[in-house]
């Protein structure tokens, strides 16, 4: 019988692994952009999860409206990405900071 | 009446606008025109109401002309008040100003400034009849501070000359001081009274009496003594006493004519006449009068001193005036009030002669002020000599002539006098004959006796004065030599003041002497006997010793005390205390606000440090702004988790 402690394990465990993700990757911008969309899926399981147990279909409508947006940013941030890529030569993140104070 | 009081006033604004602002349009005997008519409908029309005053019995005239602001119960009005002692006033002013005035046409005809000189002294008598005929301490005020800027703009007539630009300087900042004191009585006036009217204010002025000034929660001060003093101190500034007194002698930088118009008639007089005014104040404190004998009594004797010394001769005639004020703010402080505005009125008359005819002098001397190179000048210049001799005779009190009669009841009502100070101020007054005399005669003699002392291509050049000179020359010396015999009886001892001037029957000097008074020519007679009459023969004659017979015993005396003669060209200091005391401590204070004040403290740490501040946070800040994407999303990542922690570990 899966819980759902089993199932917010998994979620909290694909949460981490974007995060860490993000962190650790020094080379391709693309692999950040999966990085946050690993986290947005994370987060949709969670709601898939609550909704299944809690007998609420209200959590799996919200997964909906996450993954149009999750859909949206994907496409925007990869022009960005080509307009960056086009600019700069280059998706290195470590190249990327010109933020600098 | 309104009317004619108005046209008194206005008649030599008009004039003085005419004359400023169509100077060019004008011309220059159109300005002169324009603003001799313009005093002589003043002075006409100031004899008419003297006239229907004093024949016809007309009252006094208290009324308003124009209401200004009315402000939480407290009006400003323009309004005139007539009585006997204004209308003297009046008389005394527009004469000596029209004199004046028909004397420049003489004195200052090569001057470019014509147009602007003759619109100025028009205004100076405008300031001063509006500061006579006021009906309230606001317009007393406002004439107050207008003479206060025509005398700035007349000393510094000749404004390319640095010298004029000091002195008309000094004489606005020290009329300052003055006239923050007056300020602050005016506002004690009203504090007490809750009106600025004259006639209110007096009704009232057992509410000042009755009030305290409080300093500390345990020293309080009388209300009434306090208001007084402060008023006293914008006349001490008006009036040139000890130790405000130190303009009056560099105001001599002022073109001659100016030089007669503020000493006899238009700008010291104004603190006499407003003490005088304001008697029913005065007589309340003991100790405002007290103050005021004084300081009156140390201007009299300790200015007079540095006449002895001057050798500007118009700087002789100005330490004359310094002294001779002191002599009224003695009588105005031995609540002798008639007997100060009596030597007031014999004073314009015989110094505005003293001081035109030292113009004259000065004209044929080509602009040469000083006596030690004049001398002989009496077979050049009869006319100037004899009208000279006149003023300097009524200076020192000689018997029959106008300052006589002035002098010698001023000084034996100070000696009937029983307010604390009266005996200092009595020696004072006494020794200050000796002085008059002999420096009066010092300058007479040593201008118009003697070796004459001036170079040749002047000598030959030297020439009695056009008629425009010697006729207010004249005109000035008739009443310097006989005012005295119709005015002593009436506004000494008649009634002439009264309800303009009260005085406590515990105070009034003068109603004792009434009874020994017995007309005039025994006042003479009975002077000839006294002491003062002695003393000023006296000084007459060490003048004459000293300075015409054997002038080298002038110099024995000056080497020998030297120490005295130094004090006395100093003139005891008062400059240099200004200088390098007040100025030099003023200006070193400023120049500390100014480095540590404000470059250090505002400019320094609070504008630049402020800044400062924000630019060494920021640097240290922008370390941590690394640019790089996971750094910042590490930051947001930290920050949710330690806000979720906090919500957490808050439940």
């Amino acid at each position: 019988m899966i819980t759902l402690t089993d199932v917010l394990t998994l979620g909290g465990m694909l949460f981490a692994i974007a995060v860490a993700g993000v962190f650790l990757n020094r080379k391709n911008i693309i692999v950040l952009l999966m990085c946050i969309e690993l986290m947005l899926l994370a987060v949709n399981f969670n709601f898939v999860a609550f909704s299944r147990f809690l007998g609420d279909i209200n959590g799996q409508i919200f997964v909906f409206f996450i993954l149009t947006v999750a859909a949206a940013e994907a496409a925007i941030g990869l022009a960005i990405l080509v307009v960056l890529f086009r600019e700069r030569s280059s998706i290195n993140v470590e190249d990327l900071d010109t933020l600098q104070g | 009446m309104e009317s004619i009081y108005l046209t008194i006033v206005l008649a030599p604004l008009v004039a003085a606008v005419a004359a400023g602002l169509g100077g060019r349009l004008i011309g220059r005997a159109g300005a002169h025109s324009v603003t001799i008519l313009g005093v002589a409908i003043s002075f006409g029309l100031s004899l008419l109401v003297l006239k229907r005053m004093l024949l016809d019995g007309m009252g006094s005239f208290d009324g308003t002309v124009y209401t200004w602001l009315v402000s939480d119960g407290v009006s400003m009005r323009i309004g005139f008040l007539v009585d006997h002692l204004t209308v003297l006033m009046m008389v005394v002013v527009t004469f000596v100003s029209l004199m004046v005035h028909i004397y420049t046409v003489g004195y200052m005809h090569e001057d470019p400034g014509y147009q602007r000189f003759f619109s100025y002294i028009s205004l100076f008598t405008f300031s001063m009849l509006m500061l006579v005929m006021a009906n309230n301490f606001m317009q007393l005020f406002f004439g107050w501070e207008a003479v206060g800027v025509v005398s700035y703009l007349l000393i510094g007539f000749w404004y390319t000359r640095p010298t004029a630009i000091a002195a008309n300087l000094k004489a606005f900042l020290v009329n300052r001081v003055g006239d923050f004191g007056f300020l602050l009585g005016i506002a004690a006036v009203l504090y007490y009274t809750g009106s600025l009217h004259y006639a209110t204010v007096f009704a009232r002025a057992g509410q000042i009496a009755a009030g305290h000034v409080a300093i500390t929660s345990t020293i309080s001060w009388s209300a009434i003594s306090f208001t007084c003093i402060c008023l006293f101190i914008g006349a001490m500034g008006k009036s040139a006493q000890v130790p405000l007194h130190v303009w009056l002698p560099d105001s001599m930088e002022g073109p001659t004519p100016i030089s007669a118009l503020i000493h006899a008639a238009t700008m010291v007089t104004a603190g006499i006449f407003m003490v005088a005014r304001m008697s029913p104040l005065f007589e309340l404190s003991q100790t405002a009068l007290s103050t005021v004998l004084v300081i009156g009594a140390t201007t009299a004797f300790f200015m007079g001193l540095l006449g002895v010394v001057a050798n500007d001769i118009k700087r002789v005639i100005a330490y004359s005036t310094l002294s001779q004020l002191g002599y009224m703010t003695v009588a105005l402080g031995a609540s002798a009030y008639a007997s100060g505005i009596f030597h007031l009125m014999t004073h314009a008359f015989f110094k505005a002669l003293l001081f035109l005819a030292a113009g004259s002098v000065i004209i044929a001397m080509h602009h040469e002020q000083d006596m030690r190179r004049m001398g002989g000048l009496r077979k050049y210049m009869p006319i100037t000599y004899w009208t000279c001799l006149v003023g300097a005779l009524a200076l020192i009190g000689f018997p029959g002539t106008a300052g006589f009669f002035s002098k010698d009841a001023l000084i034996e009502a100070v000696r009937g006098s029983h307010i604390p100070g009266a005996g200092y101020a009595y020696v004072c007054v006494l020794l200050g004959v000796f002085i008059t005399a002999l420096y009066t005669f010092r300058m007479f003699f040593m201008t118009f006796h003697g070796k004459e002392r001036m170079d040749e291509h002047t000598r030959e050049h030297l020439h009695e004065s056009p008629w425009v000179v010697t006729l207010p020359l004249v005109m000035l010396a008739i009443p310097s030599a006989l005012i005295g015999w119709f005015t002593i009886k009436p506004l000494l001892f008649g009634n002439f003041f009264a309800g303009a001037i009260v005085v406590l029957p515990a105070h009034d000097v003068l109603a004792p002497m009434a009874a020994d008074f017995h007309g005039p020519g025994a006042f003479v007679l009975s002077a000839l006997t006294a002491l003062p009459v002695w003393l000023a023969a006296a000084g007459v004659f060490c003048a004459w010793l000293f300075f015409l017979k054997k002038p080298e015993l002038a110099d024995a005396a000056q080497r020998r005390f030297h120490w005295l003669y130094r004090v006395l060209v100093d003139k005891f200091g008062f400059d240099w205390f200004n200088e390098n005391v007040l100025v030099a401590g003023a200006r070193r204070l400023g120049g500390g606000l100014w480095r540590y004040g404000d470059q250090d403290l505002i400019d320094g740490a609070m504008v630049n440090g402020s800044a400062q501040a924000v630019g060494w946070f920021s640097s240290v800040m922008r370390y941590a702004q690394s640019g790089y994407l996971y750094h910042y999303a590490f930051a947001m990542i930290l920050g949710l988790a330690s806000l979720l922690m906090w919500i957490i570990w808050r439940t």
